[in-house]
């Protein structure tokens, strides 16, 4: 893509809308860092479209001096994908939600995982229905007491992660709104992936579900209960990173490493290893009661053929076999006859 | 005794089989043998929903009818002269549409015990030897037999063997109305060229039907149908499906712009996905999306991107866009909805013909949504009105929906078609890019003439913009939840709907005087069966006018004229009354309906006799 405007600055991807989420709502810190991202990508701002489906967070293209389109509640991956295969030049960017795109738009969402078109996918998860005032989303605890369900949820939640990695997803990652400088690398490492990149961000509903994430955002308990994955590394949390995490065959185990255990012992993150991803996607437990820290970072990265290229190569192959398109000929077909 | 050589103006004939007989394709290539030979026609498949139906039994039959002449032809014929069965149930399910007198040509390897059994009939029944003493004509031919010894030496199985007995059969027609094989052979030879024992044994087995038919005797006339007197030109054959195929292209490539179908498999549709598969060299691209859903908005994402979004599908499916059309009609963004009508609601009869979505294409949505409705009269005119539906949607910015139906989508007439040069231009102008030191914020929804708002594509520099479903303050675009605005806006989708009667040709005459007792008014497949009735009825000393309509949204602007230089208004739909409310609604005109919800296109005599009635009833002379 063009590099051409390096002078521009995330103040030039902003629109000159009101931005209209609740005071203290994650959605700005994530809104700021896509901003901040955006010109460090070197991609003219009129080749970025920024697509969104319906839900607080779907309102993100409006606040967002690039093209956009705020969609149809749950399909926008189908209109993201008609739209890159279509312009395989445009840098296109999805914003959705739990509700919008594991909820309504479940189907859309996994089928554009597997077909690898070239969009980044920016999943906004508060674990509840923001828009529509406090409903439990797909994503909710067990047992959530909100206003659809007073004596609680009997629905199971998905896993995001999980997800998305049983739909072969070649990029996925996840980032929370209280760490921007994490999340900024992670945009990047999305931006930079060809191929479908998934992006779960936790993304806290001060009104609806609010704290619902501190255990693994709140500064003071997050050494303990969240875990940063970075490729070749070992994985280590903890106060005073101390703890580790090895592999015991296929079962991962907690370990000291003040007690006989080194950083060589520990399970080492590898990006391209499918298997171990989805173990670390299983790192699920609701308040990390197993005691496995939640997993954050890039957890699995893998690059195949994108779908447009594919398209475009069998676009190619036709207009070579087929030669120079004949209007004449496709009108009138191998038989005619002449009437006098 | 020597065979009569007689003439004929027009012919029906009927192959019915079961459902692994390849009576489809045994029809359409004696379709396309009666195009070449210079006939008009008209043809009917009528195949079930099943792929495989229970062999033998009257739910697999599949038949394919068609009706050719030398005089013009616009339905596939009420009854037909020569009935083709293969099975006892083909015979049961179809000696209904046999004209008193008509010839059935009878495999009599297919009824067996067995086969009378499957058909249900009782088991010392002989149903050929009753029909023969009805008035029929039956020519037993030992179809399975004779293949099996006409191939004996072809190296093939039994069961190979067995394949093409509809090729001995087709041998015999041809015969029997002195076509030639040539194209048929060809045909063969193409379709199988990877596998040269199969085609051959299929060239031998139609060719050894055709003298079979020659040698034996079995028939006493032979019949020759001269070529029609049609209007001068060059023809080809084509069915509904293929000519929408061919117009979507060519509005494609006269456009200059890309298109995009987003498509979901449904019957009758799917046709169109599979043709403009191939049409990759014609800068279309297709996607095989996960549900109608995905379909349709995929279509819109690439409208967004600059190509002609399309999306093609039947009422089930259409039922499941509605939402994504409302949000094309408020982006107003170009985008063509192909409907293949079908019998609903729900599954209906998949396979079977309906005209029962036409509110659902100008209505159905929620919210005041207008789109513009284009319907095809006939299997050619398919071309012309997806073109036209093509041109409509990029000149105004709007969704055009096009419905299509299972009867004209897989029925086949003779086309003269157009040359290139014959097609309306497309013109299509993307919005340019902003100049250096242009500083006023780009508004993408300013109007031109046709109110029709600028297509600004991502990648122009300076018109970043964003579209939404959310309602939209005038000309700037942005969110808007003021009352005059919404009320302002509302009117405009409309209004700019509306003009596209601006661009519409007036309606001409199909049939009679401008004025007079009785005019009939159809839309859509019924056409062909409207005129024949009608011009049979003027043959016969009665004064009937008849108008077809392509454009049900917006009409065009000399209907209310017509409408009301007639003293009466007959409007025969494949639905319960859905024109008749749209016209009764708008202009206040007691229309008289005739409705049927069969499945099957009106016959020629229903509506002969419906005309007749409202002629005594309201419209005749005293």
């Amino acid at each position: 893509m063009s590099t051409t405007d390096a002078t521009l600055t995330s103040k030039d991807f902003s629109s000159d809308q009101d931005v209209r989420w609740c005071p203290g709502c994650g959605d700005y810190t994530i809104l700021k860092q896509v901003q901040n991202v955006m010109p460090e990508l070197g991609i003219p701002k009129e080749n970025v479209v920024f697509v969104a489906g319906i839900g607080c967070s779907s309102r993100f293209p409006y606040y967002m001096n690039t093209y956009g389109m705020h969609t149809i509640h749950g399909r926008g991956p189908a209109i993201a994908s008609g739209l890159k295969i279509s312009r395989p030049d445009l840098s296109v960017w999805l914003v959705t939600g739990d509700g919008d795109s594991l909820s309504i738009g479940g189907n859309h969402f996994i089928h554009v995982l597997r077909r690898n078109v070239d969009i980044n996918i920016l999943l906004f998860n508060n674990e509840i229905y923001g828009l529509t005032k406090g409903q439990y989303s797909p994503t909710s605890k067990e047992g959530s007491k909100t206003k659809s369900t007073p004596y609680g949820s009997l629905d199971h939640p998905f896993n995001p992660l999980s997800l998305a990695l049983g739909a072969d997803s070649g990029f996925v990652a996840r980032a929370m709104d209280r760490d921007p400088k994490h999340m900024n690398t992670i945009l990047h490492r999305a931006a930079e992936h060809k191929g479908t990149s998934f992006v779960e961000i936790y993304q806290n509903c001060i009104v609806f579900n609010d704290g619902t994430f501190d255990i693994y955002t709140d500064k003071t308990s997050r050494p303990s209960t969240a875990l940063y994955l970075e490729h070749g590394k070992p994985l280590i949390f903890g106060e005073d990173n101390k703890k580790g995490i090895r592999l015991d065959g296929l079962k991962p185990e907690i370990v000291s490493l003040d007690e006989g255990y080194s950083a060589e012992d520990l399970w080492i993150h590898d990006e391209r290893d499918h298997i171990k991803s989805y173990l670390l996607s299983r790192f699920f437990a609701v308040g990390n009661q197993d005691g496995f820290p939640r997993p954050f970072g890039v957890l699995f990265e893998h690059k195949r053929a994108t779908y447009e290229e594919q398209v475009a190569s069998q676009m190619a192959y036709a207009k070579q076999k087929n030669g120079e398109p004949d209007l004449a000929r496709l009108l009138s077909g191998d038989e005619t006859w002449v009437v006098v | 005794m020597s065979v009569k050589e007689a003439t004929r103006n027009s012919a029906t004939i009927r192959f019915a089989g079961d459902s692994g007989d390849g009576m489809q394709l045994t029809g359409s290539q004696f379709t396309n043998t009666t195009a070449l030979a210079g006939n008009d026609l008209s043809t009917l498949p009528d195949f079930p929903a099943e792929i495989r139906a229970p062999a033998g039994t009257v739910a697999g039959v599949s038949g394919f009818q068609i009706h050719f002449g030398s005089k013009p032809i616009h339905a596939p014929g009420d009854m037909c002269d020569v009935l083709v069965v293969m099975n006892a149930a083909a015979l049961k399910a179809n000696i209904k549409h046999l004209k008193t007198g008509g010839v059935i040509i009878a495999n009599v390897d297919g009824f067996g015990k067995k086969d009378l059994n499957l058909a249900k009939y009782g088991p010392e029944a002989d149903p050929l030897a009753e029909v023969s003493t009805m008035g029929y004509t039956v020519v037993p031919v030992d179809v399975t037999k004779m293949t099996r010894e006409s191939l004996a030496d072809s190296g093939l199985t039994v069961k190979e063997i067995d394949r093409s007995k509809n090729m001995f059969v087709l041998g015999i027609v041809y015969w029997l109305f002195n076509r030639s094989l040539d194209p048929t052979i060809n045909f063969l030879r193409d379709k199988f060229s990877k596998n040269p024992q199969v085609a051959e044994a299929n060239v031998k087995a139609l060719q050894d039907g055709y003298n079979f038919g020659a040698a034996t005797q079995i028939f006493t006339e032979r019949f020759t149908v001269e070529p029609a007197r049609i209007a001068p030109g060059t023809y080809r054959n084509i069915t509904g499906n293929e000519a929408t195929v061919i117009g979507l292209t060519a509005a494609a490539h006269k456009s200059g712009i890309p298109m995009f179908l987003g498509s979901y498999p449904i019957t009758p549709a799917s046709d169109i996905l599979h043709g403009l598969a191939k049409m990759k060299h014609f800068n279309v691209i297709t996607y095989q999306a996960e549900d109608e859903i995905a379909a349709i908005t995929s279509a819109i994402g690439a409208s967004f991107g600059g190509s002609l979004g399309v999306t093609s599908s039947s009422g089930p499916g259409i039922a499941l866009k509605t939402e994504a059309i409302a949000l094309a009609t408020i982006y107003e963004l170009p985008l063509v909805i192909i409907n293949v009508q079908r019998a609903g609601p729900s599954t209906g009869m998949p396979t079977k013909t309906e005209q029962a979505d036409l509110l659902q294409a100008v209505y159905g949505r929620a919210g005041e949504c207008p789109v513009v409705v284009v319907a095809p009269k006939s299997p050619a005119d398919c071309f012309n009105s997806i073109y036209e539906a093509c041109k409509i949607a990029t000149d105004y910015m709007i969704p055009v929906m096009f419905l299509s139906d299972g009867y004209i989508a897989n029925g086949a007439e003779p086309w003269r078609f157009p040359t290139p040069d014959d097609l309306a231009p497309i013109h299509v102008q993307f919005a340019k890019p902003k100049m250096n030191g242009e500083d006023a914020a780009f508004k993408p929804y300013t109007r031109n003439e046709n109110l029709a708002r600028p297509w600004a594509i991502p990648g122009t520099k300076g018109l970043e913009h964003r579209i939404g479903g959310i309602e939209k303050e005038h000309e700037t675009g942005n969110i808007s939840y003021d009352p005059d605005n919404h009320h302002f806006m509302t009117q405009m989708r409309e209004n700019k709907r509306n003009k596209v009667a601006d661009m519409l040709p007036l309606i001409e005459m199909e049939e009679g005087d401008t004025s007079g007792d009785l005019l009939v008014v159809g839309w859509g497949s019924t056409f062909g069966s409207i005129k024949e009735a009608v011009q049979e009825l003027n043959e016969e000393g009665h004064k009937v006018s008849q108008i077809h309509l392509r454009h049900l949204a917006p009409f065009p602007k000399n209907l209310e004229e017509l409408l009301r230089s007639f003293r009466s208004i007959l409007i025969p739909e494949i639905n319960n009354g859905q024109l008749i409310k749209l016209i009764r609604d708008k202009y206040l005109i007691d229309a008289k309906g005739y409705n049927q919800v069969r499945g099957v296109p009106f016959s020629v005599e229903e509506l002969k006799r419906a005309i007749l009635s409202q002629l005594n009833q309201h419209g005749g002379r005293s």
